[in-house]
């Protein structure tokens, strides 16, 4: 069998110098190419924890994370940020886009940024995904000129403008009203569907996390249940 | 545009109001740089020149003949001796054409000019008046002094027995243009002269003794023929005298004095005022670059969630150190290029507003390029240097750190 796209392996995390928190204890995680699975927890389980451990902004207290096929336990700085650049994408709770960019500008910054100059590829490819999000008439406008949902919709734009194989989503549809989380979700899904895109998405919103191929549960630092959708819910033993 | 540049770029044009701020104290510390500079050199040059009016950067003349003992000691036999000081006559430098022209390929020297310099007296009826006879080439002699420029009366025009005097020679004689006077030397020859023109240097010593006349009628007057007693320098760097002085005297076994060695306290005053320009300067500097500092701290604390987000999706650190590198050096090239401006328009506005009897500035200002040139290229030095920090600190935000915090 192929190597997964995502696979963590005993991960623990702990913060703090003399009072130590446990974010993670212990965690195993595979993640195949092509999933679109939920990551679910209470505030202060863990979630964002091992999300930014996934990707690459936060190392390990123990562990292993090979992403693509990368052992990243030896990487240094500059390895991580590339190997970020190459296979990730990140949606954040707030779209945290650039604010004194234009919608276009944001969605092409991680190519540039990563490449030093804009192509005309670049530039076309951005064109593409903003029309992809419905934002084809918004794209000169500055981000602050743009509705909640719309910026939300750059940051996707902005989070697939490297073709990336994992897209990692924090909250994407916290702060947003009823329908506009609905077209945002509907959006990645459809990423998924037509582009084969994986996505871990963190969801405090039951309903989203429902509507997951799959939904990772995780209390107190640890993975206490993962459930494929039309599969029998395997549980696990609360350690 | 590459990354970098863009991004530097569109950060200051969106904070305008933060760097229009920046920018005016750039400005205004570059301005006063520029001003400081333009009014301090502008009244050096302008103090050297009334007080070196008359006077060459440097002067070259024989050496003073010493006595020599006839018979040298040996361990056997020691010498008691009483050594008079020898006398000193007036003698030509040799070869003095050939050592013109060696001097003129010197390094710093920008013009030489051959003279016989003695003295004398100045006879009309009864008024008696010592004097100093210059007896020089004109064309030469413009190229150091322009005493064209000086003249009061008549014009200056050495030819045949025509001679010009200071003023305040020609106020004791009681004489003007075209009246005749007696001149006796030193070496007691006597002739009869004509005031073809009157100059005032501003210096009353020099004014009040000068005969100019020409080299060939100096010459015969002294009993010089063909020689030449001095050779006048201008040098470049009027502050380069004292270098180009040693320069020759070490080579040309002649007598070398700059201007500098001649005049220790002006230029002591010189020197010290130098230094309060550069002190002045510096701190100016200082400042200017801990604004530019401080401005971009703010600015890296401000973005620090962006520069993270910059750096989560891949945004190489050095390219985040070069977004607030460029900031730097664009506020400093900026800042400059107005200051500069700025500095230019208020040394000639001053140079304006106080105006002597004659109409001419009190305060002369010295603008040229390389005084611009200097200031942008510090600026823009001191504002990459100012950068360094807050660029450095921006290169190390933790992306996570920053998005977790953000």
């Amino acid at each position: 069998m192929a190597e997964p796209l995502l696979r963590i392996e005993r991960v623990s995390k702990t913060y703090g110098e003399r009072v130590q928190t446990r974010a993670l204890t212990g965690v195993d995680l595979v993640v195949e190419k092509g999933e679109f699975a939920a990551l679910t927890g209470p505030s202060g389980s863990g979630t964002s924890t091992l999300l930014n451990i996934i990707g690459l902004l936060d190392r390990p207290t123990s562990g292993r994370i090979l992403l693509a096929g990368n052992d990243t336990s030896g990487f240094d700085e500059r390895e991580l940020t590339n190997l970020r650049a190459r296979t990730l994408g990140f949606i954040f709770q707030f779209h945290y886009l650039l604010p004194a960019f234009t919608a276009i500008e944001n969605v092409m910054l991680p190519a540039w940024g990563h490449e030093g100059f804009p192509s005309r590829t670049m530039r076309t490819q951005a064109e593409e995904l903003l029309s992809a999000v419905g934002l084809a008439d918004r794209m000169h406008y500055k981000t602050t000129d743009l509705s909640g949902g719309q910026q939300q919709r750059v940051a996707i734009a902005r989070a697939l403008s490297r073709r990336p194989s994992l897209v990692l989503a924090d909250e994407p549809t916290g702060n947003l009203d009823t329908e506009s989380a609905n077209g945002v979700f509907e959006l990645m899904h459809s990423f998924n569907r037509d582009n084969g895109t994986t996505f871990l998405v963190v969801t405090h919103d039951e309903r989203i996390a429902a509507r997951c191929d799959r939904t990772i549960d995780l209390v107190d630092g640890c993975i206490c249940a993962d459930v494929r959708k039309g599969k029998i819910p395997r549980e696990l033993p609360l350690s | 545009m590459p990354f970098a540049w863009f991004v530097a770029l569109r950060y200051l044009r969106a904070a305008k109001g933060q760097t229009a701020l920046i920018l005016a104290a750039v400005a205004v510390g570059v301005a006063v740089v520029v001003f400081l500079s333009a009014l301090i050199n502008g009244l050096q040059v302008s103090l050297i020149e009334k007080t070196l009016g008359s006077q060459a950067h440097v002067t070259l003349h024989v050496p003073r003949e010493v006595p020599r003992l006839l018979v040298a000691a040996t361990p056997e036999r020691g010498i008691a001796s009483v050594v008079l000081p020898a006398s000193q006559r007036l003698r030509s430098i040799d070869q003095w054409p050939a050592t013109i022209r060696d001097i003129e390929h010197t390094f710093g020297v920008m013009a030489v000019s051959p003279m016989v310099v003695g003295f004398g007296f100045a006879m009309r009826s009864e008024a008696k008046e010592a004097i100093v006879i210059r007896g020089v080439d004109p064309e030469r002699l413009l190229t150091i002094i322009d005493i064209r420029k000086r003249i009061v009366e008549g014009r200056f025009e050495l030819n045949g027995r025509e001679v010009a005097i200071g003023s305040s020679l020609a106020r004791a004689l009681d004489v003007g243009v075209g009246d005749k006077i007696r001149v006796t030397t030193t070496e007691g020859v006597d002739d009869i002269v004509t005031i073809s023109g009157v100059f005032t240097l501003g210096n009353e010593g020099v004014d009040k003794t000068w005969l100019i006349t020409s080299l060939r009628h100096a010459q015969s007057l002294y009993a010089l023929p063909g020689g030449v007693t001095t050779l006048e320098l201008k040098v470049a760097d009027v502050f380069d005298a004292e270098r180009v002085a040693s320069t020759l005297r070490a080579r040309l076994n002649l007598d070398a004095d700059s201007w500098m060695g001649l005049n220790k306290e002006l230029l002591t005053g010189l020197t010290a005022q130098s230094n309060s320009k550069v002190l002045i300067q510096f701190f100016v500097i200082v400042a200017v670059a801990l604004g530019i500092a401080s401005v971009l701290v703010v600015s890296v604390v401000q973005k620090s969630r962006e520069i993270g987000i910059l750096r989560a999706v891949g945004t190489a650190s050095r390219r985040v150190l070069a977004v607030f590198l460029i900031q730097g050096g664009v506020l400093g090239l900026l800042g400059s290029l107005v200051g500069s401006v700025l500095g230019a328009a208020l040394a000639k506005f001053f140079e304006n507003l106080v105006r002597g009897p004659d109409g001419a500035p009190q305060f002369p200002v010295v603008l040229n390029l390389t005084l611009f040139v200097s200031a942008t290229a510090l600026a823009t030095a001191v504002g990459l240097l100012a950068a360094v920090v807050p660029a450095r600190r921006a290169s190390r935000i933790d992306p996570a750190m920053a998005i977790r915090n953000g």
